[in-house]
């Protein structure tokens, strides 16, 4: 299994860094976060046409680019240090794996294509964004694949085509297509804490829809895990921006006629949080390793959400206070990382639930790898 | 090499030598002619110039084959590891080749009462006299000092100049009069550590290393190498399979003496490697709570591992982006170590209000809470690891220092 990124990968993080760069400012960012559709068409057309990046995971044979976990993890953990505004996550990361673990040849085929090319946008409908156990235990779909229910959060709905839909049925958990302009569908925007990732409260009063597949227990959970991985990545990249930053704000803030990074109390806060920070990342990348070659810990995807979950709040939390009033301006740019890393602390299972879900594997397979035995 | 060359020399090599009829000695001498003594020294010092891989695949096919190897316990490491970068061709080949074969146990003689974390702060006084050095002072918590034949001691040569510049690093024979080390009773009970009081004792000229006021810039590497030892942390190793002939009976003898002073040392560590059978065991594993802290620890443990993994691939490939390494693993280390003696306490319950043979796990679990908080000052306390992580990692700016200028002048503990 890898334990470092390759040269290849290296420099695919350079291009994808540079580009973000270059188009997700914070000046962008307060103007998307500001606007109701949430993201930059052209932006986003060039992320998908130029760079290519919405079909980084999905297999050549859609359309994609045929990376892997690692390769998303590099783009997610870029885009949270950038803060990217946009259906990335929605359509790429939780759509194209709810599609490419659960849907049928025939939608793959005529789908994926389309997410990887960004020419249509999609999101996963999941009534349940705390635990897989409770997916589907709100939206039903009879035999006739007629869909009822609602879906409290649905990411980027508002701007979504296709909403790709979980919901159980009399034999386990569906998936179901459904245009987003159907008969019986209401998505109504939201307020969202983090105003940089819309979010669309999704109702289905008995919308005909077409069933493409199903996920049973296993392919859920997988699908869990790989939407875990991508967003850790993107935790660890938005926590970094945030220490970096922090630091950087200790040497040159002067109180007491000494910058304030001379003192103690903060260089210690600082020291424990790269602590912190190394461990998480590293197994955060170790997630990536893992899914990429299905070895290593079969906890691994939910360690690293559970320490990103962590982590990236302590980030968070040090960003402010470091900072003094200003950090809690709204000028200043801290709040919309903060904003992001509490949203995320909790978006596909809290560091609890995470915690709780590490030790079922464990119990589950004693004989499986524990990695260092606790 | 690769790790099949390797393997296949090394087998070759213990099938013609390896024989557990030779005494001890016999035996390791045999080992540094061959090579095979520190496979990852280099080759001009009594090694191979392998890489931690490499010198792996040598240990295995040792262990496999259940050869004994060059001795490795104690603070002997910290010694050998230092001369091998700071010492004269003359030191290295007086003092390298008794280590290995372990003849010669060592001491760190660094801390005193004075000055422990400012370890700069030293005030055991070295003088030349007649062309040989004549040291006066105590030292304080030396690990193994009543075992040892000889030791590394930070000493002050000059008390004109600014602290950090008045020091040097000397060798020095433990086994003469002027020298006298007195067990002390630890927290846990053990008697690990020593006061070790010098009173002229002697020490040749040639047995100061790396020229004279260098002493801060040598002790330095000692204690990078040790903080590296506190990260990879010691799991209690397995018993050895049954093993006969003379040569064992030498070797069990060389480590009960060896390792008394340690035996507690994996308990230090949190003994993470019984959580979850105790927690089976206890029925403990129900509990929400507790669940909740073993797998806190367990993302701690896991953490610290593959952070130190990727810490180390990327030195080997050369990026220059490596965080070092030492000082994280060694506050992780005690994170590890405080977050695994938590559970253990949630784990037991009350239990945890006994200790001794009839306590849970023989009194390895009471041995780990009261031993655990040594791992947090041991080789450089928290607090220090982090003032290092601050200034040397993320080059926050440092305190202001009120020792400067000349040493005699500061301001220091009445001893
Ligand atoms: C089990 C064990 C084995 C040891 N083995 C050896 C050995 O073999 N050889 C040897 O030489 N020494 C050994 N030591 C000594 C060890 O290195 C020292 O105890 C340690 O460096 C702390 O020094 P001190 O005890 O003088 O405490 P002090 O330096 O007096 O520290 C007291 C407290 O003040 C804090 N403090 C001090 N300076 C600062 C600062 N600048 N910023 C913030 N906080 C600060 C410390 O963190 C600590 O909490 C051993 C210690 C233990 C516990």
């Amino acid at each position: 299994m890898q334990i470092e990124y390759t040269e290849d990968q290296e420099q695919f993080r350079e291009v994808v860094s540079r580009f973000l760069q270059a188009k997700s400012t914070p000046i962008d960012v307060r103007r998307l976060m500001a606007s109701n559709e949430g993201y930059d068409q052209a932006v986003w057309q060039q992320l998908c046409g130029e760079v290519g990046l919405a079909g980084t995971h999905i297999p050549e044979e859609y359309g994609g680019f045929g990376f892997g976990p690692i390769e998303l993890g590099i783009v997610s953990e870029e885009m949270g240090r950038h803060l990217y505004c946009g259906p990335f996550f929605a359509s790429s990361v939780m759509a194209g794996y709810a599609l490419l673990n659960g849907a049928t040849e025939a939608i793959k085929s005529a789908i994926l294509p389309d997410i990887a090319s960004g020419d249509r946008i999609a999101t996963l409908v999941l009534d349940n964004l705390n635990n897989p156990e409770k997916v589907g235990s709100v939206l039903k779909a009879n035999d006739e694949h007629v869909v009822s229910g609602t879906a409290p959060i649905v990411v980027d709905a508002h701007i979504a085509d296709l909403l790709i839909v979980a919901a159980s049925t009399s034999d386990g958990l569906g998936l179901y297509l459904v245009n987003a302009d159907a008969d019986g569908i209401s998505i109504k925007p939201e307020e969202a804490l983090d105003p940089t990732r819309k979010i669309s409260r999704v109702s289905f009063d008995g919308v005909s829809s077409e069933r493409i597949g199903g996920l049973n227990e296993e392919s859920l959970n997988l699908t869990w895990d790989q939407i875990c991985n991508a967003l850790a990545h993107e935790m660890i990249g938005g926590a970094q921006h945030l220490f970096e930053s922090t630091v950087e704000y200790t040497k040159v803030r002067v109180q007491f006629g000494r910058p304030i990074g001379s003192f103690q109390a903060l260089k210690h806060r600082c020291a424990d949080l790269l602590m912190e920070l190394e461990f998480a990342k590293a197994a955060t990348h170790h997630a990536a390793f893992c899914l990429a070659t299905s070895e290593g810990e079969p906890f691994a995807a939910s360690m690293a959400k559970a320490m990103a979950s962590d982590t990236y709040m302590e980030a968070a939390r040090a960003g402010v206070q470091l900072r003094g009033g200003i950090g809690f301006t709204w000028e200043e740019d801290t709040h919309l990382w903060y904003k992001r890393a509490k949203s995320s602390e909790v978006f596909m299972g809290s560091a609890h639930m995470h915690r709780e879900r590490m030790m079922k594997m464990i119990e589950i397979a004693p004989s499986h790898n524990t990695g260092e035995q606790p | 090499m690769n790790p099949d060359e390797i393997r296949k020399e090394v087998s070759e090599w213990l099938d013609a030598n390896w024989t557990p009829d030779r005494s001890l000695i016999e035996w390791r001498n045999m080992l540094l002619e061959g090579g095979w003594a520190a496979p990852d020294w280099p080759e001009d010092c009594f090694g191979r110039g392998f890489n931690a891989e490499q010198a792996a695949v040598v240990n295995e096919v040792f262990a496999e084959k259940g050869a004994v190897s060059a001795a490795q316990v104690g603070p002997r490491r910290l010694a050998a590891e230092t001369i091998l970068v700071h010492g004269s061709e003359d030191q290295k080949k007086r003092y390298l080749p008794p280590i290995l074969t372990g003849e010669h146990a060592w001491c760190q003689l660094f801390s005193e009462p004075g000055s422990g974390s400012d370890l700069a702060g030293a005030s055991t006084r070295a003088e030349l006299v007649d062309g040989q050095w004549i040291i006066n002072g105590q030292k304080v918590w030396n690990t193994s000092a009543h075992h040892a034949d000889y030791g590394i001691l930070v000493a002050r040569t000059d008390w004109d100049l600014p602290k950090h510049q008045g020091l040097s690093y000397f060798l020095i024979n433990m086994r003469q009069p002027g020298v006298e080390a007195r067990p002390l009773r630890q927290m846990n009970g053990h008697a690990s550590f020593n006061e070790v009081f010098m009173t002229d004792a002697v020490i040749p000229a040639e047995d100061l290393m790396g020229g004279e006021g260098n002493g801060w810039a040598i002790a330095t590497t000692t204690l990078s190498i040790e903080r590296q030892g506190f990260a990879r942390g010691r799991t209690p190793t397995a018993s050895r399979k049954p093993t006969e002939g003379p040569i064992y009976q030498e070797l069990a003898t060389e480590l009960e003496i060896a390792n008394e002073p340690y035996t507690w040392y994996p308990q230090r560590e949190g003994r993470i490697d019984l959580v979850l059978p105790r927690a089976k065991e206890t029925g403990a594993i129900e509990d929400p709570a507790v669940r909740q802290e073993i797998a806190r620890l367990m993302c701690l443990s896991n953490g610290a591992r593959l952070a130190a993994a990727s810490a180390a691939a990327q030195r080997k490939s050369g990026s220059n982006e490596v965080i070092p390494a030492g000082s994280i693993g060694k506050l992780g280390a005690s994170v590890i170590a405080r977050q695994a003696a938590h559970v253990h306490t949630m784990i037991s319950g009350a239990d945890a209000m006994l200790s001794g043979p009839d306590s849970a796990e023989e009194g390895m679990i009471a041995e780990t809470l009261i031993s655990v908080p040594a791992i947090s000052i041991a080789g450089g306390t928290d607090e220090i690891q982090r003032n290092i992580i601050s200034e040397r990692v993320l080059g926050m700016p440092k305190e202001q220092r009120s020792d400067t200028g000349p040493f005699r002048d500061i301001k220091r503990n009445v001893t």
